[in-house]
């Protein structure tokens, strides 16, 4: 068992290639068998994955799901923001330009769209649910456009620590939704093509949520939603501790 | 060599990362503002323009296509390491929250979409 222990954790990264790799085998077979390809593999491997997250993160108490897990720490490093990054950036390859700017405009209008929108949703709904302070309210409405925007809006604001884990708990949520999500909607709501895929990255703008909701959908869309999703949380940042909080304070 | 397109890979996000900085820090934003989408941007130019032919075109390219094709493991992976218990403890407002947002985000998409393609079609009509 020791010996197994060392082998794993020595080459952590080599262990999560093989374990994501037999996840993947066996969702497509699933997917394959059980649904006769209606549901995506990789939309069962995201959400195995998820699964598996939430048991990790209950057994280990940890904030990182399976990657807490010592054998399973290579997870970490392989789904941390740092590969996912250069990932999204390698499905750029092959884009054709005239595909971007055709969308252009439309990519813009969803991001500013997309943060306002969930902004005014989450900040509605803290005050359903009882909340009158203007920074607390800001803060939860800042989480519903995503689980960093909430924080860095929080602290920037002076919320308190409860309200700030409140507001990354609706991004995460968000995100999660987004990922599990999208396959199932995609045809009624026209995400078949780079400039509803444009659109879309904007609109919702969870990284993450985007990256693989459009995976389970279809990998042709990936670049162009995580290109406007990934200017969205800045904006976000930008908007929730000025305008957005002036607004939320003048009408409370 | 290989080795050629995971190096402009990498150069492309670095530098779209430390521009992306400098956005955040110029809009006074502790945010990287859009580094991936400008690194994507730059990845988008240099495989279609001529000067960078060498590093993009042939086995160079399958550098890059490798790390493409990984994108999906790689989520897999991020999927596997998210808060997952977090976010169902936070509460049925979290959830709300959360819900409510990504319901009316999903109804504007074809909305926006439409804004886009109609202003598109009256461009080319014009």
């Amino acid at each position: 068992m020791e010996i197994l222990e060392t082998v794993f954790v020595r080459n952590s990264l080599v262990v999560a290639f093989a374990v994501v790799g037999l996840t993947i085998w066996i969702s497509y077979f699933l997917a394959d068998k059980l649904t006769k390809g209606r549901i995506h593999g990789s939309a069962i491997a995201i959400a195995l994955g998820l699964l598996a997250a939430y048991f990790g993160g209950k057994a280990t108490g940890g904030s990182t799901g399976v990657a807490d897990i010592t054998l399973l720490g290579g997870i970490g490093l392989m789904g941390g923001g740092m590969m996912r990054d250069f990932a999204i950036v390698a499905t750029a390859f092959g884009v054709k330009l005239s595909e971007l700017k055709k969308a252009g405009l439309a990519g813009v209008v969803s991001i500013f769209a997309g943060v306002i929108v969930s902004f005014v949703v989450g900040a509605v709904v803290a005050v359903l649910y009882g909340y009158t302070d203007p920074v607390a309210v800001t803060t939860i409405g800042a989480g519903a456009v995503t689980y960093i925007v909430g924080p860095v809006t929080g602290s920037a604001l002076g919320a308190d620590s409860d309200i700030i884990a409140l507001s990354v708990a609706a991004g995460l949520i968000k995100s999660i939704l987004v990922m599990i999500g999208t396959p199932l909607v995609a045809k009624t709501i026209g995400l078949n093509n780079p400039q509803s895929a444009m659109v879309f990255g904007g609109l919702m703008g969870t990284t993450s949520g985007v990256a693989a909701g459009l995976a389970a959908t279809d990998p042709k869309l990936v670049p162009y939603g995580a290109m406007t999703a990934t200017f969205y949380t800045g904006v976000g940042c930008l908007l929730g501790p000025s305008i957005l909080f002036i607004i939320v304070n003048a009408i409370l | 060599m290989i080795v050629y397109g995971v190096a402009l890979l990498s150069a492309c996000l670095i530098l779209g990362m430390l521009l992306g900085e400098l956005l955040g820090v110029a809009l006074g934003v502790e945010a990287n503002v859009g580094g991936v989408g400008i690194a994507m941007l730059f990845l988008v130019l240099a495989s279609n323009s001529d000067k960078f032919k060498a590093l993009v075109d042939g086995a160079s390219g399958t550098g890059i296509q490798f790390w493409s094709a990984m994108y999906i493991p790689i989520v897999v992976a991020m999927a596997a390491r998210q808060n997952v218990v977090a976010a169902f403890e936070g509460g049925m407002l979290a959830v709300v929250a959360g819900v409510a947002a990504v319901i009316v985000s999903f109804a504007l998409v074809p909305v926006i979409s439409k804004i886009g393609n109609s202003e598109t079609s009256s461009e080319e009509s014009q």
